[in-house]
C-alpha cells in the first residue's frame, strides 16, 4: 500500500531552488534510503515533509495516506504519523523532558480523538520503551537536550520515536556526528521500531548506516531530483567510486536543468 | 527655595501632608527629618525622564492624578483574606491595608523566641530612638522623589529584629493589601528589618490587592544583616491591576552575611522595585533571582543597584522579564566594586523576551569596577520565541500555541526553581504560569 507519493516536488529556500522536480514513492514497512552529496537537497527534503518555515513549495505534491500532506502544519503531521528525527536536535532549557514528551503523545492522541494518558500510563509506557532504547532513565529528567552530548541527543530522538510510534519515520543525517558504538545503538533501536505498518527514509551522507539499517531501496539525490534508485548495492557502489560516479552517470542533470 | 514642580499630584499630596497626624508626631528627630525630606520634595517634584534612573518610566499620568493621602477607614475596610488564596504558611504574619497595619488580620501571637515584630506606629509611641538611624535619613539624590515623600509621610510598616544565633523557621509572612475605597489613595510604608549576628530568617514580602482600585503604594525597607546573618527574601508583587506600587529595598550586608531574594512582579499597572545592596563586610554574598511578566498596559520597572565594598564578596543575580501586548518593562542593572574590594565575584544576566509587536523592554546592565582581581560577568538581551524550539514542538505534535506557552514558561520559571521554600516555590509558580498565556497545566 502507498504511503507517500511525492511528485514532481519543486522547493526553494531563501530564493534558491533546491529541490528540482523531486519523485519518490514509499510503501507501508518499507525503509528508503536517501543519499547524495552535500547541497543536494536531502535535509531540504526531510524539512519539507515535516513543514519548517522557510521551505517554499512552488510546485508540485506530496500525498500522505491518501491526503495532501503540504497543507497541514507541522503539530497536524505529526498526529498524523509523520516524525521528523532532527539532524541538529534542539536543546530547549527550562522543559522537562519527560514533560514534554507526555504533552507530544497527549497533544497527538487528542488530536486524533484518542484518550490522553494519565501519568502512571505514560511511565509504564517510557519504561517499556527505555528498555528496547537502552537510555539511562536520568536523560528523562533533565531539560529536552540540555546539555546532552551528540550521541545522547540523537538517541534522544530515536527514544521520541519510540514513544510516538509513527507511521512515517524520517531521519535526518541520524548517523552524522556519531562514534561506532553511538551509531549501532541508534540502528538498533530503528532496527527494533521496523514494522510492516512503519516506513522509513534515511537520509544520510555515507553507506555506514546502511551496514546497521538494511534499506529496502536506496536512492541518490543529486542537485534537487533522485537521478538514481536500486536496492542496498548501490549504496556499496556509491561507497566505493564516490557521488563522482554519479556525476558522469548523470551529467546533464547536474550540469544544472539540461531536461525540462 | 526654587519654584516647586507643581502638578495636580504633589499639590494633593502637599496639601494634605500639611494637615496630617502621623504616628510619632513629636519625636524632634523625626519630625525634622519628615519635615526636612517634605520640603525637599516640594522643591523637586516627581522627576522626569530626563532623570537618568527614570529614563524609561515616566510619571507624566501619574503627575495628573489628585491622590487622597492615607487612608482614614484603613482599620475597619472589610477585608477577606480567603479571597486572596494565601499560601498556607504556619509563622507569624503582619497584614497591612493601604499601610495601615491591622491586628485583626495578623498572626503574632506565639512569637519564636528571638523574634521582635511589630507594627511601625507602635514602635514611635514608645521607644523609637533605635529606629533614628533609619528614619532620620535625608534624601537628596535627583530621582528620590518617593524616597522623600516615604520619609516624610510613612507612619506604619515592620519593625523586625532577629537577635543574634537565633533562627527563625516558618517564612514571616508581610502582607500589603489595597482594597476598594471612595477614592483614589495614595499610601506609605516603611519596614525596618535587621538580622542579628549569625540569624537566620525567612521572609515572604506579599503584595496583593482586593479589586481594581487605582491607588498608590509607596513603600520603603531597610534590610540589615549583621555579621555571619542569613536571609532569604521572597517578594510577590501581585497588587490590583489598575494600582501603582513604588518599592525602594535597601540593603545591608555585613561580613560572611548571605542574603538571597526572588522576586516576582505579576500585577499592577505602574510597578517600580529599587534594589539597593551594600555588600560592606568581607565574604558577604548576595543572590538576586526575579521576574516579570506582564500583559495589558502594564509597566514595571527594576532597579538593580549592587555596590561591592568590601573584600572577597560575591553577588549572583539572574532576571528575566516577559512582556506582552502592549506592556513596558525596564530593567537597570548597576554593579559598582568599589576600591578595595578586591576579590570581588559579581554576575548579572537579563534576559528578556517580546511575546507581542506593542510590547517594549528596555534593559540596561552597568559595571564599575575600581578594584583589583575580580570577576565580573554581567550580560542583557530582549529577544522572541526560538524559532527553532517552536519547530521542534511543533513537529512532536504540540499545538503552536501550547508550544509557545511551554516556551514561555521555562523562560520564566527557571528564576523561581532556585527558591528553597517548597510552599512559597509552588505558589509564585502556579501564579506566573497563571498570569503567563497559554501556559501549561502541568509541571
Amino acid at each position: 500500500m502507498t504511503m507517500l507519493k511525492i511528485e514532481n516536488l519543486h522547493a526553494r529556500v531563501e530564493g534558491k531552488e533546491i529541490l528540482k522536480g523531486l519523485n519518490l514513492t514509499v510503501n507501508a514497512g518499507e525503509v528508503h534510503a536517501v543519499m547524495g552529496p552535500n547541497g543536494a537537497g536531502k535535509s531540504t527534503l526531510a524539512n519539507v515533509l515535516s513543514g519548517r518555515d522557510g521551505y517554499e513549495v512552488t510546485a508540485g505534491s506530496v500525498s500522505y495516506n491518501g491526503i495532501d500532506l503540504l497543507a497541514l502544519e507541522p503539530e497536524q503531521r505529526a498526529a498524523a504519523g509523520v516524525f521528523l528525527a532532527f539532524q541538529y536536535p534542539v536543546e530547549i532549557p527550562g522543559v522537562n523532558n519527560t514533560y514534554f514528551l507526555r504533552a507530544a503523545l497527549n497533544a497527538q492522541r487528542k488530536h486524533r480523538g484518542e484518550q490522553e494518558l494519565d501519568s502512571m500510563k505514560f511511565l509504564k509506557l517510557v519504561r517499556e520503551k527505555l528498555k528496547v532504547m537502552q537510555i539511562s532513565d536520568e536523560l528523562l529528567h533533565r531539560a529536552v537536550n540540555e546539555g546532552f552530548s551528540g550521541g545522547e541527543k540523537k538517541r534522544n530522538e530515536i527514544f521520541q520515536m519510540a514513544v510516538l510510534e509513527p507511521q512515517l519515520a524520517i531521519l535526518d543525517e541520524t548517523d552524522s556526528g556519531l562514534d561506532i558504538d553511538a551509531l549501532k545503538q541508534v540502528a538498533e533501536g530503528v532496527n527494533a521500531l521496523r514494522a510492516v505498518s512503519r516506513s522509513f527514509i534515511l537520509v544520510t551522507h555515507y553507506q555506514r548506516l546502511l551496514d546497521y539499517i538494511e534499506p529496502d531501496f536506496v536512492h541518490v539525490l543529486a542537485d534537487g531530483r533522485i537521478v538514481e534508485s536500486g536496492d542496498k548495492s548501490l549504496a556499496l557502489k556509491l561507497e566505493e567510486h564516490g557521488y563522482a560516479w554519479i556525476g558522469e552517470r548523470h551529467a546533464p542533470a547536474l550540469a544544472g536543468g539540461a531536461q525540462a | 527655595m526654587s519654584q516647586p514642580a507643581r502638578s495636580p499630584f504633589v499639590d494633593s499630596l502637599l496639601q494634605a501632608a500639611s494637615q496630617m497626624q502621623l504616628p510619632g508626631r513629636g519625636i524632634a528627630w523625626l519630625d525634622a527629618a519628615r519635615h526636612d525630606n517634605l520640603a525637599a520634595f516640594a522643591v523637586a517634584g516627581l522627576p522626569d525622564t530626563r532623570v537618568e534612573a527614570w529614563k524609561y518610566t515616566a510619571l507624566r499620568a501619574l503627575a495628573q492624578r489628585s491622590l487622597v493621602l492615607g487612608d482614614a477607614h484603613a482599620a475597619e475596610r472589610a477585608i477577606d483574606l480567603q479571597a486572596l488564596r494565601l499560601p498556607s504558611l504556619d509563622g507569624p504574619r503582619l497584614t497591612f491595608v493601604h499601610g495601615v497595619f491591622r491586628a485583626d488580620l495578623s498572626k503574632l501571637d506565639e512569637l519564636p523566641q528571638g523574634l521582635s515584630l511589630q507594627p511601625l506606629s507602635e514602635v514611635l509611641r514608645g521607644e523609637a530612638e533605635p529606629l533614628r538611624f533609619a528614619l532620620a535619613k535625608h534624601y537628596r539624590e535627583a530621582g528620590d522623589a518617593f524616597a522623600q515623600l516615604n520619609a516624610a509621610l510613612a507612619g506604619d510598616g515592620v519593625v523586625l529584629r532577629v537577635a543574634a544565633g537565633v533562627k527563625i523557621a516558618q517564612p514571616v509572612h508581610l502582607l500589603f493589601l489595597g482594597a476598594p475605597a471612595e477614592t483614589e489613595l495614595a499610601w506609605h510604608a516603611r519596614n525596618v528589618i535587621e538580622l542579628g549576628e549569625g540569624a537566620e530568617l525567612s521572609l515572604f514580602e506579599h503584595h496583593a490587592g482586593l479589586g481594581g482600585q487605582q491607588h498608590l503604594g509607596n513603600l520603603v525597607s531597610d534590610v540589615v544583616l549583621r555579621e555571619g546573618a542569613k536571609l532569604q527574601h521572597t517578594a510577590l508583587q501581585d497588587s490590583a491591576s489598575g494600582s501603582s506600587l513604588i518599592r525602594r529595598s535597601q540593603l545591608r550586608l555585613h561580613a560572611r552575611a548571605h542574603a538571597s531574594l526572588h522576586v516576582l512582579e505579576l500585577g499592577g499597572v505602574l510597578s517600580r522595585h529599587e534594589l539597593q545592596a551594600e555588600l560592606v563586610g568581607d565574604e558577604a554574598q548576595l543572590e538576586t533571582r526575579g521576574v516579570f511578566a506582564l500583559n495589558g498596559r502594564q509597566h514595571a520597572d527594576t532597579q538593580l543597584a549592587i555596590r561591592h565594598q568590601a573584600l572577597r564578596t560575591r553577588s549572583a543575580s539572574v532576571w528575566r522579564g516577559v512582556a506582552d501586548e502592549r506592556s513596558r518593562g525596564v530593567f537597570r542593572g548597576a554593579i559598582v566594586v568599589a576600591e578595595g574590594a578586591d576579590g570581588t565575584d559579581a554576575s548579572l544576566s537579563n534576559k528578556n523576551l517580546l511575546l507581542s509587536a506593542g510590547a517594549e523592554i528596555d534593559t540596561k546592565p552597568e559595571l564599575e569596577i575600581y578594584a583589583d582581581e575580580v570577576k565580573a560577568a554581567h550580560g542583557a538581551t530582549v529577544g522572541q520565541l526560538d524559532e527553532r524550539a517552536l519547530f521542534y514542538l511543533r513537529s512532536r505534535g504540540i499545538p503552536l500555541v501550547e508550544a509557545r506557552g511551554m516556551l514561555t514558561a521555562a523562560f520564566c520559571r527557571a528564576v523561581l526553581d532556585s527558591l528553597p521554600h517548597e510552599i512559597l516555590r509552588n505558589h509564585l509558580s502556579d501564579l506566573l504560569l497563571a498570569h503567563l498565556p497559554n501556559a501549561p497545566t502541568i509541571p
